[in-house]
């Protein structure tokens, strides 16, 4: 099962979820921190660097000898990275998100591919958790493809979290496409509800499977709940406000080792994902 | 001699825009002629990266030789380096000013970009 954490507001929780589930799986885990431009799930996890890697994506170079100015790589590109003003294109590194379109539409063959580093992928072992982070390099705008080789290292036939960073544009949809379920996390505020109905249109348009975690609950109102109930958005699991957890994440502590009452609301959310994951594929293989 | 301004109107007493790439609109005047064509840029205003070097490109396509404007950052500036073409700072209120003091010669051409990329 390949399980997403995500969540429209940003510091709902969604590392809290990730790391405690990860930890109360009973079984090998993969931990992906997707959160590429700020990963911070190693911190919760006392384990010993395997491996680093560094992650490129392939950015055109034009060979001005070849190259006679017809101009079809600069208006193929949507993203402007190549662009003809002088005698042969120029390249915009930066802009560039490597889908190797420009050396396709050559009729030349004046372009080829080189390296451009975005940052690395780093693989720690932390007893029956395996976490697989991205570290997008300091100025670099492009965490997709970064994201793309965190999820290219995932192990079939192990099961995997995927925690995702904030928000609902193209970071997140790379981490999530492609999961089985996602968890999105929210709080019972209306900054909370007005992101949370983004992530439910955003999930939805994937066709994944999603139900809620609320978290910090006894703040807010009740709008979060009574949008699941109208919606029938399962709530996966409650998380009371209690200022020791926030006491345990500031410590880099997981919750279910400090503050062990919790641990039995953890394994109900892993119990609660299941079941909902086993609805779906038998209302799946009812219809096939 | 074509000299392209950046702006938000139409005419010569439309003000001068201060950003290059998110300029709305370029009045392209020429020197020689006294006359001037509106370039529009509309389809840069919301794009999401790239904006400078596809005005850049609009300009160089509609014969500019150089550019009047407030600020140019580093794609824009690269960009109309390679085509050859000049970009000149002014804070004039207005392009009818701008072009007044491009005729004094008062107005040095930018040696290198003045904002960061995204500048706004």
């Amino acid at each position: 099962m390949i399980l997403a954490v995500a969540s429209g507001k940003g510091g709902t929780g969604k590392t809290t979820v990730s790391v405690n589930l990860a930890q109360v799986f009973g079984a090998r885990v993969q931990l992906l921190d997707c959160d590429v431009e700020e990963p911070n799930s190693h911190l919760f996890l006392k384990g010993t660097l395997r491996e680093s890697e560094i992650a490129a994506i392939r950015v055109p170079e034009v060979d001005e000898s070849l190259c006679n100015a017809c101009g079809l790589c600069s208006k193929f590109c949507q993203y402007h990275a190549i662009a003809l003003l002088g005698a042969t294109p120029l390249v915009f590194q930066e802009l560039c998100h490597g889908c190797g379109g420009c050396e396709k539409i050559c009729p030349r063959g004046a372009i080829s591919e080189k390296d451009r580093r975005i940052g690395v992928v780093e693989t720690v072992e932390a007893d029956n958790v395996t976490l697989i982070q991205g570290r997008l390099d300091v100025g670099v705008a492009m965490a997709p493809p970064l994201i793309r080789a965190v999820k290219s290292r995932l192990l079939g036939g192990v099961s995997a979290i995927l925690d995702a960073p904030p928000g609902t544009s193209c970071p997140v949809i790379a981490t999530i496409r492609g999961s089985d379920l996602v968890v999105l996390v929210t709080e019972p505020t209306p900054f909370g509800l007005h992101d949370l109905k983004l992530a439910v249109d955003m999930v939805k348009e994937l066709g994944i499977t999603f139900g809620v975690v609320v978290n910090r609950v006894g703040i807010g109102d009740d709008r979060v709940h009574r949008f699941c109930g109208e919606r029938k958005i399962p709530v996966l699991l409650e998380i009371p406000d209690d200022r020791r957890i926030a006491e345990a994440y500031s410590r880099g502590e997981l919750v279910i080792d400090a503050l062990p009452e919790y641990r039995s609301r953890f394994s109900t959310l892993l119990w609660n994902i299941k079941e909902l994951r086993g609805k779906k594929r038998g209302a799946n293989h009812v219809r096939s | 001699m074509k000299i392209a301004f950046s702006t938000s109107g139409e005419n010569l007493d439309a003000p001068l825009d201060g950003r290059f790439g998110r300029a709305s609109k370029f009045i392209l005047y020429d020197l020689e002629k006294e006359y001037f064509e509106v370039i529009d840029n509309q389809q840069n205003l919301n794009a999401a990266q790239g904006a400078g070097i596809q005005a850049a490109e609009a300009v160089v396509r509609a014969g500019a030789n150089g550019i009047v404007t407030g600020h140019c950052g580093p794609n824009a500036y690269r960009a109309l380096c390679a085509a050859g073409v000049a970009i000149y700072n002014c804070e004039a209120p207005t392009v009818a000013a701008a072009l007044t003091a491009f005729r004094a010669g008062v107005l040095l051409p930018m040696e290198s970009a003045d904002v960061e990329g995204h500048w706004v």
